[in-house]
């Protein structure tokens, strides 16, 4: 299952405070699609718009159009907790569950939702979705330990594991190997690749090299000033954005010209 | 080179130090002066030895530190001695309480005091039965009373209340109820069971209540502070699944603090259950095992103390033993609940994962 | 197309999940129901408290407003001239006891935070903290029957050879049960409080300014009279009004160490010392009915009020603190 993201003319408020200003955007399903941008433009907050995570924050609010595969996430009656069983998103830094094994952050979704499901079905999932997460071999034969004794990478892919376990339509990453050693980022690099058979991915960056290597369509996020809103400057092929932009500011952030 | 300041006479900086054997010396010699002292003023009495033995150690360190050190040092020498001596000062009331509660407490330690209550005692015998059944009974009610109402306010304060008007009250109105003293809490437990069951009304119930009263606010502090502890990327984690608030809160939020909760409501426990004035007010005293909350004179552990204190019969060194062993066994009770809250706080602390 | 959720998370939510079929979905029972518990839980702490002060209130009135020939003769008199002696030993045994406590608390702070080994500052904080464990009635024992007799033969003399100081004059106690030990036993039991709060301020003292007297030459004293004991002084003086809240409080210590009398005296070694309110409720509580208990429950509002303001001073020191310091 994947499925495309429309945004029309969205803007993000914290309180009287305009954090986003008029995206809109069309990100394909079964691509990577990288948010690059300076710190601050609003980009980790647009993401979090497109699964009703800004919700979390008192005083955050949309104005505008979410649309998954037509249907508006900020339609009457639509409820933010279904939305994000359906787009599911692994954070900038590892998060575990602490008093959970292996086994059962990844099972986390299906059992705090309540969901009933034979055992034989939730070892399947286990299994599949640690493999999916490149993360299967190396945890095997430890299941029932606690999740938090892995390394920062392979925190991460249970992470990622817990996610997909959820098979949503849309995988969200915030900056997810900000956290991470050179080693960890490339396993997660190369998952990213091979879960976009599978998944409409959205990932945030401060790493250009990394949306260079990992994304087919990149989105360069800005802002004007402190207190500016961000907004969207352009968006394009990687290949396009990286070497022959549209915009000027994009050729300067890109090239480290920047600030 | 080293000349160049007039102020560093000698120009060495080891100079004007007392020899590090002056401590230990010091100390040996006016303890020993002070012994000589008392003896001769007052008849050897042990405190006053060592209260002259520390007045002569602090003239004579002063003195040899303003000679040797000058006056700045010797000031420095006063402050440590007097801050080292207020340190060891606190532990005499520490170590007299333990050692009077243990060496005359045994006396009455035995099977009888544990199996037995006050019914029909007059002078030796008797035991603390129905104290140690009240004070479980009352302090069970108060317990179960108390963490519910503490523990869900702790959660409305950090999961839902936000910076509002009402979880700013509620924030207040604690720390007010922190301040309520607690007679003041005895009363208000008999005023309101006078005002429903009548006038006069003594139960084990009226004990809970007025101990509950000094109890959820403790409840609520401890509770509130370990869930802000809890990281808000697990709540974000859970929300990203798709699971409601109040599912996250008590299956993500509620375990990862679990072994805080508990132990802050263990010491909570430990904080109320020795106390002696509400129950003297709300539940009231009786010699008998009263095993109803719901009727009639419940006796605790505290008002036991208290009683066979204030209220001697005949036999006044009979309850004396028995007020001693009471107190030893709420000391006891106490340091059991406190040692338990700490480790579980330890041992179980929660695993943030990195 | 605009939704403007004004809370923290959504409000709709709740019950065991279907499988996901769209996203639209009937509202859960179960957050509503949570939040609600929480929310009463939170309002029941408020109304608790607004009990405790009505039901004081309405079982006190009868002392305020009844007739006093029936105060006098079925009460223990007019209200305010009864109630004041009481209040002034409440308010003179605490402060009292935070004179004595005082500076021992703040020499015992300092030598957790700035003397002892790191390694042992905490456990020997767990060792003071031990202090605050034991129940007050074993404290009312020990400073009668152990404490009492020690310190008489220090009253005697301090009696007899400087009695021309004023609060040591009178006639000494044969049993050394005076306000004094009263207060003795009171500091011993607020002496955990104030120093727990004081060590957490001297702590907060910031580092660079204790290392920048060190680095003039200041001797380790001179560098906690420039930079730890000016910054802790609001957090000293917030500590001191929480200690005295607490020791205004405090019932079974005075009950069980003095035979109090209704008098108004500074004499600390005599065998007249004035009672306190709260000990006066502990002794009359049990025995009391009709006219004579309103007037204990009015005596203990009064006492509610007293501490009440004192703990109110505190907060707003602390707050204050809080405010302009940054430290926390």
């Amino acid at each position: 299952m994947s499925k495309r993201i429309e945004t029309t003319d969205l803007n993000v408020y914290y309180g009287s405070f305009r954090a986003v200003e008029d995206v809109t955007i069309t990100i394909e399903p079964r691509t990577v699609t990288a948010f690059i941008g300076p710190s601050g433009c609003g980009k980790s907050t647009f993401l979090r718009t497109l699964n009703r995570m800004h919700e979390v924050i008192p005083g955050a609010r949309v104005e505008g159009e979410v649309l998954l595969d037509g249907e508006n996430l900020y339609g009457n009656g639509v409820d933010p907790v279904r939305v994000r069983r359906q787009v599911g998103m692994v954070f900038q830094r590892p998060n575990p569950f602490p008093t959970m094994s292996i086994r059962e952050n990844v099972l986390a979704g299906i059992t705090l939702n309540f969901s009933r499901m034979p055992k034989s079905e939730q070892d399947d999932l286990v299994e599949r979705s640690l493999r999916n997460a490149n993360l299967w071999e190396e945890v095997k034969n430890r299941l029932s330990l606690p999740g938090s004794g892995l390394s920062g990478g392979q925190q991460q892919r249970l992470c990622i594991a817990r996610a997909i376990a959820m098979a949503p339509d849309v995988l969200l990453m915030d900056e997810p190997c900000s956290a991470l050693d050179p080693i960890s980022t490339l396993a997660i690099e190369d998952l990213i690749g091979e879960l976009k058979e599978n998944y409409t991915i959205v990932i945030v960056t401060h790493n250009m090299q990394q949306a260079a290597r990992v994304s087919d369509v990149t989105a360069f996020f800005n802002i004007a000033g402190t207190g500016s809103p961000g907004r969207l400057i352009e968006s394009g092929p990687t290949d396009k954005i990286f070497s022959a932009p549209d915009v000027r500011a994009t050729e300067d952030y890109i090239s480290g010209r920047f600030g | 080179m080293a000349t160049l300041s007039p102020t560093l006479a000698s120009g060495d900086l080891t100079s004007g130090r007392l020899p590090k054997f002056t401590v230990p010396v010091a100390i040996v010699a006016s303890l020993a002066l002070g012994y000589v002292l008392a003896s001769v003023l007052g008849g050897g009495n042990l405190a006053l030895a060592t209260l002259l033995a520390f007045v002569i150690y602090l003239v004579g360190i002063e003195i040899a530190a303003r000679i040797v050190e000058g006056a700045r040092q010797a000031s420095d020498h006063r402050a440590r001695n007097l801050i080292v001596g207020a340190f060891v000062l606190a532990l005499v009331p520490l170590g007299s309480v333990s050692w009077e509660a243990i060496s005359k407490g045994l006396a009455r330690f035995d099977a009888t005091y544990f199996s037995n209550s006050m019914r029909n005692v007059v002078g030796e015998g008797g035991g603390a039965a129905h104290a140690i059944y009240g004070t479980l009974w009352v302090t069970g009610m108060a317990s179960l009373i108390s963490v519910p109402i503490g523990l869900m306010t702790a959660i409305y304060l950090a999961e839902y209340g936000g910076r509002n008007r009402l979880s700013k009250a509620i924030t207040f109105f604690v720390d007010v109820m922190t301040g309520v003293p607690s007679i003041v809490a005895g009363l208000f437990a008999y005023a309101l069971m006078s005002l429903v069951f009548g006038p006069g009304t003594k139960n084990g119930f009226s004990g809970a209540i007025a101990l509950s009263v000094l109890m959820i606010p403790v409840v609520v502090r401890s509770c509130e502070e370990l869930l802000r502890l809890v990281p808000n990327e697990l709540r974000e984690a859970s929300y990203a699944l798709g699971v409601p608030k109040w599912v996250t809160i008590v299956r993500v939020v509620i375990p990862t603090a679990v072994s805080g909760l508990v132990s802050g409501i263990i010491l909570a426990v430990a904080r109320v259950i020795g106390e002696t004035a509400p129950l003297l007010i709300a539940a009231g005293f009786t010699a008998s095992v009263n095993n109803n909350l719901f009727a009639n004179p419940m006796m605790t552990l505290p008002v036991f103390v208290y009683d066979s204190y204030a209220h001697p019969g005949t036999d006044i060194q009979a309850y004396t033993d028995r007020a001693w062993a009471g107190a030893l066994t709420l000391i006891l009770i106490v340091m059991v609940l406190n040692l338990v809250g700490r480790l579980i706080a330890r041992r179980f602390a929660p695993k943030t994962g990195r | 197309m605009t939704d403007t959720p004004t809370g923290q998370q959504d409000t709709a939510v709740g019950g065991p999940a279907q499988p996901v079929a769209g996203l639209t979905g009937r509202r859960r029972p179960g957050e509503a129901v949570f939040r609600g518990v929480a929310t009463g839980a939170g309002i029941l702490i408020l109304l608790i408290l607004m009990l405790v002060a009505g039901f004081l209130v309405f079982q006190g009135s009868p002392a305020l407003f009844a007739d006093p020939a029936k105060l006098a003769s079925q009460g223990y008199g007019e209200f305010a001239a009864w109630v004041l002696p009481y209040a002034f030993g409440t308010v003179w045994a605490a402060v009292l006891a935070l004179a004595l406590a005082v500076p021992v608390a703040i020499g015992i702070a300092l030598f957790i935070s700035h003397y002892a080994p790191r390694r042992l500052a905490q456990p020997l904080g767990y060792v003071i903290d031990l202090l605050a464990a034991v129940p007050s009635v074993v404290f009312g024992l020990w400073g009668s029957l152990v404490l009492a007799p020690a310190v008489f033969p220090l009253y005697k003399w301090l009696n007899e050879n400087m009695g021309w100081f004023p609060l040591f004059s009178g006639r000494y106690s044969g049993t050394g049960r005076t306000i004094l030990t009263a207060a003795i036993v009171l500091a011993t039991m607020v002496l955990p409080i104030v120093t727990s709060l004081c060590r957490e301020v001297f702590l907060q003292a910031p580092r660079l300014h204790e290392e920048a007297a060190l680095a003039l030459g200041a001797t380790r004293w001179e560098m906690i009279k420039m930079a730890v004991l000016p910054f802790a002084r609001p957090g000293i003086i917030a500590a001191v009004m929480l200690g005295l809240g607490r020791a205004l409080g405090e019932t079974m210590a005075v009950t069980m160490v003095l035979s109090g009398t209704r008098n108004i005296t500074f004499l600390l070694l005599t065998s007249e010392n004035p009672n306190t309110i709260a000990a006066t409720i502990a002794q009359n509580f049990p025995e009391a009915s009709g006219l004579k208990t309103s007037q204990l429950i009015a005596a203990g509002l009064v006492l509610f009020l007293i501490t009440l303001v004192v703990n109110m001073i505190a907060r707003w020191i602390v707050a204050r603190r809080a405010e302009y310091s940054g430290a926390n």
